[in-house]
């Protein structure tokens, strides 16, 4: 899968605590499955928009934009390589943005509140 | 000449304790710590440009909910096939881009200057593609503004649209409005990524990044992913889920 090299650390610095892991090389086998699985779900993606579907259309095509979504972050943007720290300021972003698309929404359907 | 850097002249007794690799900074003790830090920037700069794509996301959200029959009449109005060349295309990019890293990383420098010219390409490819998407609806009057014309939703000609009125039919120009804010964005960081590609070519044919430091061009293929991330939900949303609506 992913090679492990201590990269470009050049000199010894000896004891190398939690903070300071080694670098994740990601190989071009990771990069390859994850192209081929986007392309394979934007073609799932084009083909379930030729189907009539009713509410359930645009919940697969989302579904499977959220798909590539994570595919792409986990792995071509390396967070699953990653240190802790990574991981949970990409998870508080994500977080943030559906507090706002909710308080947002709330308010939206309460604005007039039993009038629709 | 890079004042930060740990150079030659950092003196005696810094350089018998232990050896540097120049592009290591003095505020930071290890390669990995520095690359850390790097990256942690990185990605709370995409986080703004998240929350910013988002706010248009939201605006999409809300609009086509109060004027859902201007948003479907507006969408099919749009070339699917192009669209999805253009998201195979972007995943073509994706894939060349972090070949690139990979490139830079095993300190190849000749596969990393071929991969971020393949990069270039596809990115080329895709705003080509869109640019003549953009001029169809400059043709057909689909462009919000003084020269919109709501003729096509009033009465449509192909078979599978659906009449509006006339007031509703007004309100496509809203779905083409956040059309062209949010791929327009979209093609703008597009564009600014080529650039900033364009200087890396010439850096990376010099020997830039492939002596150990690659941080820029894996923060940069951290940024081309990205903008890759947002067309991934753009597509749907404005090609695919109106469709049969």
């Amino acid at each position: 899968m992913s090679e492990h090299i201590n990269h470009g650390n050049l000199g010894n610095h000896g004891n190398m605590d939690m903070e300071h892991q080694e670098h994740h090389i990601v190989g071009p086998k990771v990069y390859l499955a994850v192209f081929f699985v986007l392309l394979t779900c934007t073609a799932l993606m084009t083909a379930v928009a030729f189907i009539n579907l009713g509410i359930l259309s645009p919940i697969i095509i989302l579904a499977l934009a959220c798909l590539e979504a994570c595919l792409v972050v986990l792995f071509s943007m390396h967070i699953y390589y990653s240190s802790k720290l990574l991981k949970l300021t990409v998870v508080a972003g994500v977080f943030v943005f559906l507090i706002l698309i909710t308080m947002t929404l709330s308010d939206y359907i309460s604005r007039a509140w039993g009038l629709w | 000449m890079d004042s930060h850097a740990i150079a030659t002249t950092a003196g005696e007794v810094h350089a018998e304790a232990h050896a540097h690799p120049a592009y290591l900074r003095h505020h930071f003790e290890t390669v990995e710590q520095q690359r850390e830090a790097a990256s942690f920037g990185m990605w709370l700069f995409l986080l703004t440009e998240f929350m910013f794509f988002g706010g248009m996301f939201m605006a999409y959200l809300i609009y086509r909910n109060w004027y859902h029959a201007a948003f479907v009449a507006g969408s099919n109005t749009l070339n699917i096939w192009m669209g999805t060349a253009n998201t195979a295309i972007l995943i073509c990019s994706s894939l060349t881009m972090a070949m690139a890293v990979y490139s830079a990383e095993m300190r190849r420098k000749k596969s990393l200057v071929v991969y971020l010219i393949l990069t270039i390409t596809l990115g080329l490819t895709f705003l080509g593609i869109k640019a003549a998407e953009y001029k169809e609806k400059f043709d057909l009057h689909h462009v919000p503004g003084a020269n919109f014309s709501i003729e096509s939703f009033v009465h449509p000609t192909s078979p599978r649209a659906i009449a509006l009125a006339p007031d509703m039919a007004e309100k496509t120009q809203v779905y083409f409005s956040l059309y062209f804010a949010m791929t327009g964005m979209h093609a703008l960081h597009m564009i600014i990524g080529i650039g900033i590609l364009l200087v890396l070519v010439y850096r990376a044919s010099q020997g830039a990044y492939t002596e150990g430091h690659t941080s820029t061009v894996e923060n940069f293929g951290l940024y081309w992913h990205f903008v890759d991330v947002i067309w991934t939900f753009l597509f749907p949303l404005l090609y695919l889920i109106s469709r049969y609506r």
